[in-house]
C-alpha cells in the first residue's frame, strides 16, 4: 500500500500599508489600505476567495463526496480565518463544510503565522494556543499534527511538539539533510518519545505548485496520467504533497488547467490498486518509522537554500525582526488588547519575506509574491509602522 | 566617431560615456578614431584623437575660419544667450567660445574634410552637437551613420516649453539621416518615437554602464565631512548640474520636509548651473540655509570624497535620459534614491525610487535611510553588487552588434 498525503496551506497576512514617516504618531491603523493595489487586504481576500478558495473548495467538496475514501488536510493561519470571516465569509463557510465531511484533517500552527519559535518561546506558545482555540471554535476539531510557519523545523521544535502531545510534525524533505533516506517514509525526530516526522516530497509537490504551467519545463504539460504514473512508480509508504492552497486558481490560474488536473487526479490515482489517500494522522498510524532524523539547524520550504535566509538573510530583515521582538516586554507590560494584537500582526513572516533582496537566483518568486514596489519600500513601511507602535506602547505605559 | 567632450574636459555624462564606450569598444577589437571639434590635450591608449581645428580647411577646398565659440553641451540656447548678454564667465570647464550654432556648422564642415582623409567603415556621432558633423561625413563618403542620443532637447528643457527649434531640427535631421539610432534608455527611445517621429525599429536601446575607467577615483584622504558625521549629522548628496532638468528645487523642498522631522541632516548641492543662485535663495526662503551646503562643481578626489561620505545620494531629475551618477554612488557603496523619470531606473533595482514631484515620498525615503541603519546596509551591499554588473562592456557589445549589422548590410 502507498498513500497520498495532501496538505494545503491557507494563509493571508495583514499587509502593512504605505506608511510614511509623517504618519508616525498620527495614524494607528497599519493594515487598512483601501487603494486598488495589492496592499489592500480586503481586496486581496476577496480576490483570492473568488479565484481560488471558493472554486477549489467547491471542487474538493464534490470530490470528497464522489470518493468517500479520499482524504486531504489543511492548515489555516489564524489571521487568514479572521480575514475570511470579515471579507469572504462564503469561503470560510465552504471550509467549514469541508471539515464537516470528516475526510479532512486540520493541522496546528501559530495564529499569526510567525517565526516566534526562533525568537520567543513564550510568545510562540501563546500563539499556538490561540490558534488551537480558534480552530476548535471554527471547525470543532483539535489539531493533532503540527506544522510551523514556512515549514520551518529543527530538532528542538519536534521536541516541543512531542512534549505537547502532538502525534506528528511536518518538515521539508530536503536531500542534503536526508542523505540516503527517502522523504516517502515516516521518521522519528531525534531525541523524542512518540512524535513522528512527515517530510514533504518537494519534487512532486513543486511539479504541481510551481512547474505546472511552466512551458520551459520538459514535462509540460503535466497530465494526471503522467503524474499518476510517477507516483505509482515511486518507492515508499507515503507521498507527501504539501503546498499553498492558492496554487489552485491564484498561483496557477484557471486557464492553465489546474482545476481540471485536480478534478481528474483522484480517479487516475485510484486506477492504481496500491494507492490510497491519507491524512497526516492516518499516515502516522499506518506506517512504522524507518529511522531517526537529526536536524539541528533550521530548515524551511523556501528557495534553493531551504533555510531562513528568505526572511532573515539581509540587514533590513534582521533589523526588522529583532526590533519587533525587542518590544515584547514593553508590549506585555502595557497589557492593552489592541496593542498586543497589532504587535502580533507585525510578527507575521510575510512582512520579512517582502524585504528579501535575493532577486538574482530566487528573486522572481519573491517579487511575484510581494505587494510592494521593492523590498526597500516594504522595509520602510514596516519600520515606520513599528515606530508608531512603539510610541503607542510608551504612551500607555 | 564624432564627439563633443571627453574627460577630463567634460561637464557631464556625455564625456564619461564616450570614455567608457571607446575603451570597451577597443577591447572588443573595434578601432575608434575620435574626432573632437577643438585641439585639447587628450590622450588615452585605446583611441586616436583627431581635432577638427587642426585640419587645414584650405587644402580641402573649404573656406572656414576658426571662431572662438562657447560651447558646452549642456547649455540650452536660452541659458547660452543669457551668458552672452550678461557677459558672464563661462563655466570654468568650458572649452568653447561664444557662438553655439556657428561652432556646430564649422565642426560639420571640418568633418567632411576629415572623413575624406581618414580610413573607416562606420560613422558614429554623439548627440546633436556632432550630428551635423556625422551627416556631412556621410554625405561625402556614403558610409553608414549611427547617431547615439544621450539626451534630447526635451530633457534639457525639462519639458516642452523652451525647446529650441533649431536644435530640435538638427536632432531630428540627424536621426533621419542616420542608418541606426542608439538611445540610452527605453525612456529616451519613447521620446524619439513620440516627439521626433523616428521609426521604432530603427532605434536600439543601449544603457550606459560603469567600470574602473569611468568611476570616480580617490584615495579617501580628505576627511572634511567627518566632523559633521561624528557630530551625528546624516549627509545627503545631490550631484549634478543645477538646472531645471535635474530637479534641484524638488531636492530642496524635500530637504525642508526632512528637516521638519529631523534637524540633524545636512544636504549637499554639488554642481553648477543656471539655477544655482535661485536655489540658494530658495533654501534661504525656506529657512534651511544652514543645512544646505553648495559646493560648486567637484572633480577628482573631491568628487570621490563627497560620494563616499554621503549616507544617501539623491537624483531627483525631472527628465533624465540615463543618469550615470547613481551608478557612481552605488559603486562606492552609497545608497541611492532616484526619480522614476530616469533611464537608469530601467537597469537598477537596489535603489529607492520616487516620482520627482513626490516630495513627501522622497522625504519619507530620506528619513528612513537616515533613521534605519538596516536599510542603509542593505542598499549599500546590494548596490555595489548590482552596479558591478552594469558595465561598459555590456554597452559596447550592443553597439558592436548594431555596427556589425550595418556592415553586413553594406
Amino acid at each position: 500500500m502507498k498513500s497520498i498525503c495532501f496538505y494545503f496551506q491557507v494563509h493571508q497576512p495583514y499587509r502593512v500599508k504605505k506608511y510614511r514617516v509623517f504618519d508616525i504618531g498620527n495614524d494607528p491603523e497599519y493594515f487598512n489600505d483601501r487603494s486598488e493595489t495589492d496592499l489592500n487586504n480586503r481586496r486581496i481576500a476577496e480576490k483570492v476567495a473568488a479565484k481560488s478558495y471558493i472554486p477549489t473548495t467547491t471542487l474538493l467538496l464534490k470530490l470528497l463526496k464522489k470518493y468517500p475514501q479520499m482524504r486531504v488536510s489543511f492548515s489555516f493561519s489564524g489571521i487568514a480565518i479572521e480575514q475570511l470571516e470579515r471579507y469572504a465569509p462564503e469561503a470560510l463557510d465552504l471550509f467549514k463544510k469541508l471539515v464537516d465531511t470528516g475526510q479532512v484533517e486540520v493541522l496546528g500552527e501559530t495564529y499569526y503565522h510567525s517565526l516566534s519559535f526562533f525568537y520567543s518561546p513564550l510568545e510562540f506558545e501563546i500563539q499556538v494556543n490561540k490558534h488551537r482555540d480558534l480552530i476548535r471554535k471554527t471547525f470543532g476539531v483539535w489539531p493533532r499534527v503540527f506544522r510551523n510557519t514556512e515549514l520551518s523545523y529543527r530538532n528542538d521544535l519536534a521536541k516541543w511538539a512531542d512534549e505537547h502531545g502532538y502525534l506528528g510534525i511536518l518538515a521539508e524533505g530536503w536531500d542534503p539533510i536526508l542523505g540516503w533516506r527517502s522523504p516517502n517514509y515516516v521518521y522519528q525526530p531525534k531525541d523524542t518519545n512518540s512524535i513522528r516526522l512527515l517530510l514533504k516530497n518537494y519534487r512532486f509537490s513543486d511539479d504541481i505548485a510551481f512547474r505546472f504551467s511552466s512551458k520551459d519545463w520538459s514535462e509540460w504539460p503535466l497530465t494526471t496520467e503522467k503524474f499518476g504514473a510517477w507516483v505509482g512508480e515511486a518507492e515508499g509508504d507515503t507521498i507527501n504533497l504539501f503546498m499553498d492552497y492558492e496554487t489552485f486558481g491564484e498561483h496557477q490560474w484557471e486557464d492553465t488547467g489546474i482545476f481540471h488536473f485536480l478534478e481528474q487526479l483522484p480517479e487516475e490515482l485510484f486506477k492504481n490498486p496500491g494507492i490510497d489517500f491519507k491524512t497526516p494522522t492516518q499516515v502516522i498510524q499506518s506506517y512504522a518509522p524507518r529511522d531517526s532524523v537529526d536536524i539541528p539547524h533550521t530548515i524551511t520550504w523556501a528557495d534553493t537554500e531551504r533555510d531562513l535566509t528568505a526572511w532573515t538573510g539581509n540587514p533590513m530583515q534582521r533589523a526588522a525582526i529583532e526590533s519587533v521582538y525587542a518590544m515584547q516586554e514593553d508590549v506585555m507590560l502595557a497589557n492593552d488588547g489592541r496593542l498586543l494584537e497589532d504587535w502580533r500582526k507585525m510578527q507575521t513572516s510575510d512582512h520579512f519575506y517582502y524585504m528579501c533582496t535575493k532577486w538574482f537566483a530566487d528573486g522572481d518568486i519573491h517579487s511575484y509574491f510581494s505587494p510592494y514596489e521593492s523590498p526597500y519600500d516594504a522595509y520602510i513601511a514596516y519600520m515606520n509602522a513599528l515606530s508608531d507602535l512603539r510610541l503607542r506602547v510608551e504612551k500607555v505605559r | 566617431m564624432f564627439g563633443w567632450e571627453f574627460p577630463p574636459f567634460n561637464s557631464g555624462g556625455l564625456g564619461v560615456a564616450c570614455l567608457g564606450l571607446t575603451r570597451a569598444l577597443s577591447e572588443r577589437g573595434l578601432e575608434v578614431v575620435f574626432v573632437m571639434p577643438k585641439m585639447l590635450d587628450l590622450s588615452v591608449p585605446w583611441t586616436r584623437f583627431v581635432f577638427a581645428d587642426k585640419t587645414d580647411p584650405l587644402s580641402e577646398g573649404l573656406d572656414i575660419r576658426t571662431i572662438d565659440a562657447a560651447l558646452a553641451p549642456y547649455l540650452t540656447s536660452l541659458s547660452y544667450e543669457a551668458y552672452r548678454r550678461q557677459g558672464a564667465a563661462m563655466p570654468s570647464n568650458s572649452v568653447y567660445g561664444p557662438n553655439l550654432m556657428t561652432e556646430v556648422k564649422r565642426y560639420a564642415a571640418m568633418a567632411a574634410a576629415i572623413a575624406l582623409k581618414e580610413d573607416f567603415d562606420i560613422i558614429y556621432a554623439h548627440d546633436w552637437l556632432s550630428f551635423e558633423a556625422g551627416m556631412e561625413a556621410k554625405r561625402v563618403t556614403g558610409k553608414p551613420l549611427v547617431v547615439h542620443v544621450h539626451a534630447t532637447e526635451f530633457d534639457r528643457c525639462g519639458g516642452s516649453s523652451g525647446v529650441n527649434n533649431e536644435v530640435y531640427a538638427i536632432e531630428r535631421a540627424g536621426m533621419e539621416a542616420s542608418n541606426r539610432v542608439i538611445a540610452v534608455s527605453e525612456l529616451t527611445k519613447a521620446i524619439l518615437v513620440n516627439k521626433y517621429g523616428i521609426a521604432e525599429g530603427k532605434i536600439s536601446v543601449v544603457h550606459n554602464g560603469i567600470d574602473e575607467t569611468t568611476a570616480p577615483q580617490g584615495d579617501g584622504t580628505l576627511l572634511r565631512l567627518h566632523t559633521l558625521k561624528q557630530a551625528g549629522y546624516g549627509v545627503v548628496l545631490f550631484l549634478g548640474r543645477i538646472t531645471l532638468q535635474k530637479g534641484p528645487d524638488y531636492y530642496i523642498r524635500a530637504a525642508k520636509r526632512v528637516l521638519e522631522r529631523n534637524p540633524k541632516v545636512v544636504f549637499i548641492l554639488s554642481g553648477s548651473g543656471d539655477m544655482e543662485h535661485s536655489m540658494m535663495d530658495l533654501a534661504a526662503q525656506l529657512g534651511i540655509g544652514s543645512n544646505m551646503l553648495f559646493t560648486g562643481f567637484l572633480q577628482g578626489n573631491d568628487r570621490y570624497e563627497v560620494y563616499s561620505a554621503a549616507d544617501l545620494f539623491v537624483m531627483p531629475s525631472v527628465s533624465e535620459p540615463f543618469g550615470i551618477t547613481p551608478l557612481e554612488a552605488m559603486r562606492l557603496g552609497t545608497p541611492v534614491l532616484i526619480s522614476k523619470q530616469s533611464g537608469v531606473s530601467e537597469v537598477v533595482n537596489h535603489v529607492l525610487k520616487a516620482d520627482f514631484w513626490d516630495i513627501d515620498e522622497m522625504a519619507n525615503q530620506i528619513l528612513s535611510v537616515i533613521g534605519y541603519p538596516g536599510l542603509r546596509a542593505s542598499l549599500s551591499e546590494n548596490g555595489i553588487r548590482e552596479a558591478s554588473g552594469i558595465t561598459w562592456g555590456l554597452a559596447a557589445q550592443k553597439v558592436d552588434n548594431v555596427v556589425k549589422e550595418l556592415l553586413l548590410a553594406v
